[in-house]
């Protein structure tokens, strides 16, 4: 079966975000007041071919950790899987 | 015998003649080698340069780091081997964990072309073992994600067992303790963002020879 998966990939607590704090700037430079935060992030879509969603995000998880995030500077979440 | 220093090039790196230039100029050999190659020969050290490996997608370095060539890169520096990463190859040498830490985007969000002036902050490094700690040199650099981030134990043992070997003396990109270059424990590993083999005119080291970082580099055996 073909699934496929959101994954989120963000800058760690704590690691400067320099994208997401001249994003932050701009908002307040807008008017927008009520913003108090922007982290800049990206998402990947990623289709998979897997026997069952379990092994199909079992694939997601491990290309997260091993080439789409630097775990030294990001994190990154599963949004979701669903079937394609 | 002049020693034989391999020129490692991935699609999208654009540095790797002006190495080879330079090193051949300076006294050794160099061997151009692509990313498939899985064995690195009989080289005496390897040189990654700089340029956009693979667009710089994902993240710089990212996709390099899986390249055939690197696994061998990988075995010849657990072995003890020089190494040296030069601003996509300082990336590069990140993603693939030779080297601790990662390099972000500029603090400024902006790509920085200019020469800057560096300090020399150790000896015990394969590109400076012939400069005074404290030397003054220019360099140029030329990157987007130059600025070099690392967890506060990392920051605190690259400062204590003395792996920092080059600090910008103006900080342009907002890198962690102004780190321009860093070496390995086993200090055979060395990664800078500036591009030693770019050195003009305006060379500032105390001998006023050029190319004193590479000419260290390829005598360090």
């Amino acid at each position: 079966m073909r699934f496929q998966g959101v994954v989120l990939v963000q800058p760690k607590e704590g690691i400067a975000d320099p994208e997401g704090s001249t994003i932050y700037d701009a908002a307040g430079a807008l008017g927008y007041s009520g913003v108090v935060g922007v982290r800049a992030g990206r998402s990947f879509i990623v289709d998979v071919d897997a026997n069952d969603e379990e092994a199909a995000r079992r694939t997601i998880m491990r290309l997260g950790e091993e080439l789409l995030t630097n775990p030294v500077i990001q994190r990154f979440s599963v949004l979701s899987v669903d079937v394609a | 015998m002049s020693r034989v220093i391999g020129v490692l090039s991935f699609p999208g790196t654009n540095c790797e003649f002006d190495v080879a230039e330079v090193v051949s100029r300076i006294g050794a050999n160099a061997k151009l080698l692509n990313h498939r190659s899985t064995d690195l020969k009989d080289v005496d050290g390897v040189i990654l340069p700089g340029g956009f490996s693979y667009g710089d997608y994902l993240r710089p370095g990212a996709v390099a780091r899986f390249s055939p060539v690197m696994r061998a890169v990988e075995d010849f520096g657990r072995r003890g081997g020089p190494i040296l990463g030069i601003c996509n190859g300082f990336q590069i040498l990140t993603e693939a964990g030779l080297l601790p830490g990662a390099l972000q985007k500029n603090r400024n969000l902006s790509f920085i072309c200019e020469e800057v002036e560096l300090v020399v902050a150790t000896q015990q490094s394969s590109i400076t073992r012939t400069l005074k700690v404290g030397t003054r040199l220019r360099l140029p650099i030329n990157h987007f994600e130059g600025n070099y981030t690392c967890d506060t134990d990392t920051e605190r043992l690259l400062v204590e067992r003395d792996l920092v070997v080059l600090r910008y003396v103006s900080n342009p990109n907002g890198s962690m303790n102004d780190i321009a270059g860093i070496t390995n424990e086993g200090r055979n590993i060395v990664g800078m963002m500036p591009h030693p083999e770019r050195e003009g005119i305006h060379f500032a080291g105390e001998n006023g020879s050029r190319y004193e970082l590479l000419r260290s580099f390829i005598s360090t055996w």
